[in-house]
């Protein structure tokens, strides 16, 4: 899976390049999180602008991650959402459990 | 004008199928002469329930067997669109999965036969030929 990880003040930012977030390739972002949160990250933001696709398997691995993040009082924040994807998150309710962005800026204003 | 389709597809018990399958749903719904909705939507949906099929039917119904394979036939009348997946495992319990209402949230699993019942206007999961299908209907008229 191609991601991308940097660090903006305190935020680490996950650029996922992948077209599709799906039961094949879902875990690993799952393992980068951890790795993360593991490592004393406690503010997460994932840019998803690159994803068109996202199904169950992907959509619970943000869960877990969200989940995660709350145990270690910390957060994570998505942004970048495409029209198809922000559906499956309205299809699921999970818009009313994430913080959602337009912009990666725009989110990193938010904290 | 003949407005039938009939496509059969087998791919092994591997989740590197799903984009595979998936995209060829995705496709299809621009090919479909008798459909007056959004293409792009049915296109979209046709994709997250193949992918949702495949994915329960590899992971749960073939228990992650790589060796074991997948069937997949899809049908297209003027009427209907009918996506079957069969598998050739132990089957999944389908009525413990079939809420007709939103999971959870919070679940990290539990939403892919949900997302099916969501998007298609009907679905079974039945017996058939010592393994097991999932029946995905969708009208088109």
């Amino acid at each position: 899976m191609n991601l991308k990880t940097e660090a903006h003040a305190g935020v680490m930012v996950i650029f996922v390049r992948e077209e599709r977030l799906d039961a094949h390739n879902s875990d690993e972002l799952k393992v980068e999180m951890n790795r993360l949160f593991e490592s004393g990250t406690k503010d997460l933001l994932l840019d998803l602008k690159d994803v068109r696709f996202v199904d169950s398997s992907g959509l619970g691995v943000l869960v877990s991650g969200f989940k995660n993040a709350s145990t270690r009082q910390g957060s994570i924040k998505l942004c970048g959402l495409q029209t198809q994807v922000k559906s499956m998150f309205e299809l699921t309710r999970l818009h009313r459990v994430f913080d959602i962005f337009q912009t990666v800026d725009e989110a990193l204003e938010s904290y | 004008m003949k407005n039938q389709i009939e496509i059969e597809i087998t791919v092994p018990n591997q989740t590197r199928y799903l984009s595979l399958i998936g995209k060829i749903g995705e496709n299809m719904a621009h090919e479909l002469g008798c459909f007056q909705g959004n293409r792009e939507t049915l296109g979209q949906h046709l994709n997250v329930v193949l992918t949702e099929a495949l994915v329960n039917a590899i992971k749960h119904a073939n228990a992650a067997d790589p060796d074991k394979e997948v069937h997949i036939r899809i049908s297209v009348s003027d009427k209907d669109l009918l996506i079957r997946v069969y598998d050739n495992g132990q089957g999944f319990d389908f009525n413990l999965v079939s809420r007709a209402t939103c999971p959870d949230p919070l679940n990290e699993q539990g939403r892919g036969i949900y997302i099916i019942r969501s998007l298609m206007d009907s679905v079974e999961y039945k017996k058939s030929n010592g393994g097991n299908v999932l029946e995905m209907k969708k009208r088109l008229g």
